[in-house]
């Protein structure tokens, strides 16, 4: 029996009994739901780590010098969080040490962050992020601005009590007005607004846009950092190889300047965008490597469920075996009616377990800040393995029908 | 003129744990085109062992048997199948036609198998439905049917293909005195177009109606005549 004939013939089967052939086919279909939504749901995460994710809050070619990484996924042993604590701050001075010891070219920012309430006009805005930092900071975060300007070297120098703004903090605290050259109070103190950075977005579903910049050496410092004291020196360098070789010079002035024996760990740390996918990327290796051995197990299921249904269908249909046979059906036309069945029957429960697995994925994406990519590769093995578990369950109940005797299977019931 | 079926010293013989059965022995027997020939006997004589030999559905552990001019004693399976699907057009006394499908799916089947496809294939079986007054039930399934109609829709079945032999068993057991009457009337027309048929039963009054009957006791040959009552 040609293909085509036998795959139409499967579908009228499969039609004929529509209830029970999609409770034959769930394990498939959740089997291949699953391959889909979280092949998509990793590959969402990962392109949303990488563009979005490290690169929001580092940035690519930079990296930090710190005290203790930043960004921390995963477990961190309570033996390693108290070492970390035990490093020295990170100071103007080592700050400047190092800048003056970086040979390659490169932008630097002392940086200092705190969360802390700005208020204006009676109201008040809480957990906003303040940022001590210099004027090249804006350059390295690549922010552009929405209304007004940076504050300048001059004005940093010169500890002058200015803001720049982030655009939620501008809409919530300064509804319709123009924020521009408003004074709001941080900490008590009168900052000047005079610009307003352009829209940022979310990350996880968190504003990126409720924060203040303002020069390190301004007043308010002392909300957010101990004199003298850094939460991080940023560098930034044109591309990977500079910031290689940027990070090394760091490394090894940081390394004289603590007086480091070379048995002794580092005092400090360097935060970089791959750091902090580090985490990411091993979690995502983890669902990657578990993936197949929990798809497998529905499949393997999904399979065994469809070559009980096969069976018990050629002993359901042991008398329509017989009539074909009679009527000069060969030993392969059964097999291949039978075989192409399952497979038909999986095929569908796979093609069904696509949909089911985008739309978990979109879902998932609408519903949670988490994003979501459905990864043409990851349809193709459903389809496949779809396919193959067909295959494979078809295989024995379909050569026990083409082995039936035409003269017994006429007889049955 | 060569015989269509030669069948010599044919034997069939089953074991059934350390018993062994002859079921036919020693059967020789020659049938001719367009022979109307019934196969007689009580139970236990052999008419379905023979029925089941001459149907290529069984192989004879003893003899030869003919068709067409091709040993089919010593076929493999495959090569039988073969043979059922272009020499042999099977009725049987419960029709047993495909429940789900279609008469003319049904009438289709035997075309499936050999190989014919698309328009060509529905073609042949509406014709076939055509010729046995069933053109206008080619889309009702085998439950919408009466049992008159399942029959004919079989008997369209069989004779797609266009065989050397219409092998009916028992073709009127299930179906009440008019409508068996009906269908041996089709049985006697498709003869008198030329058709081989051979019949197997119990029942003298069908037996009658055809142009020679054999009777079988205890899987041998008990007489071998020609019917001159019969109906033509």
């Amino acid at each position: 029996m040609p293909l085509l004939e036998a795959i139409r013939l499967a579908f009228r089967t499969i039609r004929g009994q529509k209830l029970k052939s999609f409770f034959s086919l769930v394990g498939v279909l959740i089997g291949v739901t699953f391959l889909i939504a979280v092949v998509s749901i990793v590959q969402g995460m990962n392109r949303y780590m990488v563009e979005r994710f490290a690169n929001t809050l580092i940035g690519a070619n930079t990296f930090e010098l710190r005290q203790r990484p930043s960004i921390n996924m995963g477990n961190i042993t309570h033996e390693t969080w108290l070492e970390w604590l035990r490093h020295p701050r990170v100071s103007y001075a080592d700050a400047d040490f190092v800048r003056d010891r970086i040979r390659t070219p490169a932008t630097f920012a002392k940086f200092c962050a705190d969360r802390v309430s700005v208020h204006y006009d009676g109201k008040v805005a809480k957990d906003v992020e303040l940022v001590g930092t210099e004027e090249t900071y804006f350059r390295i975060r690549n922010y552009e601005l929405a209304a007004g300007r940076a504050f300048t070297a001059q004005e940093v120098r010169a500890s002058q009590p200015v803001l720049v703004v982030g655009h939620e903090l501008a809409e919530k605290l300064l509804p319709g007005v123009d924020p521009v050259g408003k004074v709001v109070q941080v900490g008590g103190l009168p900052y000047r607004i005079i610009g307003v950075v352009a829209r940022q977005g979310t990350l996880f579903g968190l504003s990126l846009d409720k924060f203040a910049i303002m020069p390190f050496s301004a007043q308010g410092r002392r909300l957010i950092c101990p004199i003298n004291i850094l939460d991080a020196l940023i560098v930034r360098t044109d591309d990977p190889t500079q910031m290689q070789l940027a990070l090394a010079e760091a490394e090894a002035a940081m390394r004289s300047r603590r007086q480091l024996k070379p048995s002794e760990e580092n005092d400090f740390a360097f935060q970089t965008a791959e750091g902090a996918l580090g985490s990411w990327k091993k979690i995502s290796r983890i669902l990657f490597l578990a993936l197949p051995g929990l798809v497998a197990i529905s499949l393997v299921v999904g399979g065994i469920v469809i070559m009980n249904i096969m069976l018990m269908a050629v002993s359901e249909r042991t008398r329509e075996i017989g009539i074909r046979k009679a009527l000069g059906a060969r030993r392969r036309d059964i097999l291949a009616q039978f075989v192409v069945e399952a497979a038909t029957l999986s095929a569908a429960g796979a093609v069904m377990g696509i949909g089911f697995g985008i739309l978990l994925a979109y879902a998932v994406k609408a519903l949670t800040p988490l994003p979501a990519a459905v990864a043409p590769w990851s349809v193709a093995v459903g389809v496949i393995l779809g396919v193959s578990v067909g295959l494979a369950a078809g295989v024995y109940p379909a050569s026990r029908a083409s082995r039936l005797d035409p003269i017994v299977a006429l007889r049955a019931e | 003129m060569s015989a269509l079926i030669r069948i010599r010293d044919l034997g069939r013989e089953y074991r059934m744990g350390d018993e062994r059965i002859l079921a036919l022995r020693g059967v020789t027997l020659d049938i001719h085109r367009n022979e109307y020939l019934a196969i007689m006997g009580p139970s236990g004589s052999g008419k379905s062992t023979m029925m089941n030999l001459l149907g290529c559905l069984d192989t004879p552990t003893a003899g030869e048997y003919w068709l067409n001019g091709e040993e089919v004693s010593r076929l493999t399976d495959d090569a039988l199948a073969r043979v059922r699907n272009r020499e042999i057009g099977f009725v049987f006394q419960t029709f047993n036609l495909l429940p789900r499908a279609t008469s003319l799916h049904n009438v289709e089947l035997p075309l499936v198998y050999a190989g014919v496809r698309g328009r060509e294939r529905r073609e042949r079986a509406a014709a076939a439905l055509d010729q046995v007054g069933l053109g206008h039930r080619m889309d009702h399934r085998p439950s919408e049917l009466s049992g008159g109609q399942r029959q004919r829709v079989a008997i369209a079945r069989a004779l797609v293909n266009q065989p050397s032999i219409l092998l009916a068993d028992e073709p009127t057991g299930n179906l009440d005195s008019v409508t068996s009457d009906e269908i041996m009337r089709v049985f006697t027309q498709l003869h008198a177009g030329g058709q081989t048929v051979i019949m197997v039963t119990h029942e003298p009054d069908i037996a009658a109606r055809t142009e020679r009957v054999v009777v079988l006791r205890d899987g041998q040959v008990e007489s071998d005549r020609v019917n001159r009552g019969a109906a033509a």
